[in-house]
């Protein structure tokens, strides 16, 4: 922000014009947001506390028990699980292969343009598109194993969906293919932002290419990492949609790829406990919230002050 | 490196068809019929068939639909990009005790997508007397989609140069004049962008039309396709078709402002 200009004298502080200006233009966006965000977050808090069909004042004021049901429930210990693993394996899998793809798609090339599109179609597309067509493609009978079949790898033949030692990792596979393109974009975006001067001095110093990637790229990309990294992390700890599409409210929970999310909307929604659906979605909150602020104190902060604010 | 590597293109030959496989295959699986998908899961269409497509294209149900995905995505945009761009210009221009604590309350809206206050939201809504209806699916959306769209138009709005604006008040232009005249002209890249993200997340919702809309008449696209898909389970072919259908608008949508997305997003990131 600059310093006001000089130009018109200025009292200090600012007039009531003024303040009616920001009030009628910011309002109405605090008021949609403050109603339909902050306030709904804050009534799980008051819900969480009964036993409640979601019909009427709730009345049956029951402590703390929604919360000692859950964290008793053994399927929402495996819940929570499955949010663990897939939150290591996103960053694991997806972080490796979308920086590799970036550095790749980064050098001049042929066709370049049309990669950077394609790349980014699987997200575009919905998630009951992407759950649709997995599912279908994936089942026993289904187009992969059909494929396998025709190369001569029919042993390799499998039930994707509903094996529990593979469904994570059917599910792992279908996420990456979703979301990778959105950190390749994002890696790309940050690759343009550093100097080809860098390189070309490296270069000129007899670096190789991997050199460079390792010891330029990289380190200067650290930013962008970060804070796709967190993106990540809030995605997968809050990952509903693609479960729910593909396994359903039942499956999940057998196949092991049930997420916290799942478990809310089987427990509140479905079963019609709204008091302990809000209970769980306090729970979530506060994990994620948690979470993201350890991860802003402590891997974020060094970014406050430097690219990531200052590229503007 | 200017140096042509073949092993680069072979990767990114590769990562193209992974990428496009189950799309083309929704698509070219549409023009199939039932027993050439039972008999051949992976096969090519033989002969090819568009009456899954025409059949879909002839429902009614479909273009319902189509119909409320298109208002509740329009709506939606118009909204999130008017109320963002006037809250944005407060946050980008204006200096008032408060504009950081204002700041970070719609910063921290980014870090919690809908999934976490879904089930008080849908109370929320139902309490407002507008389950199944369209607005309650566009009132939350609209609160949703507030904090990326004001993130990515507040640097925008910031980047306008102060010499415009203090031209404008030599003009004895006022605040909100400036606001008309200049500052939304000049933002429109940064408006498109924004409307744009919004609109393809308000096609592609899932989880709050899950919660608000019950009834098969006020349907979007996404529930569409999962009630066809588990009505017709049987009939694969047709599926494929709806949901091939389902994805063109959002497609179409992308490759017309794909540079646009893409730079806004990195807009988004250097914040």
């Amino acid at each position: 922000m600059q310093a006001p200009p000089p130009l018109r004298p200025r009292r200090r502080g600012i007039g009531w014009a003024q303040r009616l200006e920001i009030v009628a233009l910011s309002g109405p966006a605090i008021l949609v947001f403050v109603s339909f965000v902050i306030f709904p977050v804050l009534m799980a808090a008051y819900y969480g506390f009964y036993r409640w069909k979601g019909y009427g004042v709730p009345t049956n004021f029951v402590g703390l028990d929604n919360y000692k049901t859950i964290l008793q429930d053994t399927a929402f210990h495996e819940a929570l699980w499955h949010n663990a693993e897939i939150l290591v394996l996103s960053l694991v899998l997806q972080g490796p292969v979308a920086i590799g793809l970036a550095l790749l798609l980064n050098r001049r090339m042929r066709g370049q343009s049309v990669i950077r599109v394609l790349i980014f179609v699987p997200y575009v597309i919905s998630e009951v598109i992407t759950g649709t067509a997995w599912a279908l493609i994936l089942q026993t009978n289904g187009a992969a194993n059909d494929i396998l079949r025709s190369i001569g790898l029919g042993g390799l033949a499998e039930d994707w969906l509903a094996n529990p030692k593979l469904a994570i990792w059917t599910l792992m596979f279908i996420l990456t293919w979703k979301y990778v393109g959105f950190a390749v974009i994002l890696f790309l975006a940050g690759m343009q932002n550093i100097p080809a001067e860098l390189a070309e001095a490296a270069a000129v110093d007899g670096a190789s290419f991997w050199q460079i990637q390792r010891h330029i790229t990289l380190p200067l990309l650290g930013p962008t990492i970060r804070i796709w990294a967190f993106l990540s992390i809030i995605g997968s700890l809050q990952l509903f949609d693609l479960v729910y599409i593909i396994w359903g409210q039942y499956v999940a929970s057998t196949a092991g790829t049930s997420t916290m999310a799942t478990y809310m909307v089987v427990e509140g929604r479905n079963a019609a406990n709204y008091g302990y659906g809000n209970a769980v979605a306090v729970v979530l909150f506060v994990i994620s919230m948690v979470i993201a602020l350890i991860y802003q104190r402590f891997v974020l902060r060094r970014d406050t002050e430097g690219a990531l604010t200052g590229g503007q | 490196m200017a140096r042509r590597n073949p092993f680069v293109y072979l990767v990114a030959l590769l990562l193209i068809g992974v990428m496009l496989g189950p799309v083309l295959y929704i698509i070219v699986g549409g023009f199939r019929t039932n027993s050439q998908i039972t008999v051949s899961p992976a096969g090519l269409p033989d002969p090819w068939v568009a009456g899954n497509y025409t059949e879909i294209l002839g429902s009614e149900n479909f273009w319902r639909q189509v119909g409320n995905s298109t208002i509740v995505a329009v709506v939606t945009t118009a909204a999130v990009v008017a109320l963002g761009v006037m809250a944005s210009y407060v946050l980008a221009r204006y200096k008032f005790r408060g504009r950081g604590a204002m700041y970070a309350l719609f910063a921290a809206g980014l870090m919690f997508p809908a999934t976490v206050a879904i089930t008080p939201l849908y109370i929320l809504v139902k309490n407002l007397g507008l389950v199944n209806t369209l607005p309650g699916v566009i009132l939350p959306q609209i609160a949703f989609a507030l904090p990326a769209t004001i993130i990515i138009l507040v640097p925008f709005l910031q980047a306008i140069p102060k010499e415009i604006e203090e031209a404008a008040m030599i003009d004895r232009c006022s605040r909100l004049g400036f606001f008309w005249r200049m500052v939304l002209p000049l933002s429109v890249p940064g408006l498109i962008t924004s409307g744009i993200l919004a609109f393809i997340n308000s096609w592609n919702s899932y989880l709050l039309p899950l919660f608000i809309l019950n009834n098969q008449d006020t349907f979007t696209l996404p529930l569409g396709v999962q009630a066809f898909a588990s009505q017709y389970s049987v009939d694969t072919a047709k599926v494929l078709a709806f949901t091939s259908l389902s994805m063109i608008p959002a497609l179409v949508f992308f490759s017309l402002f794909e540079r646009r997305i893409v730079g806004g997003l990195t807009g988004a990131v250097k914040g």
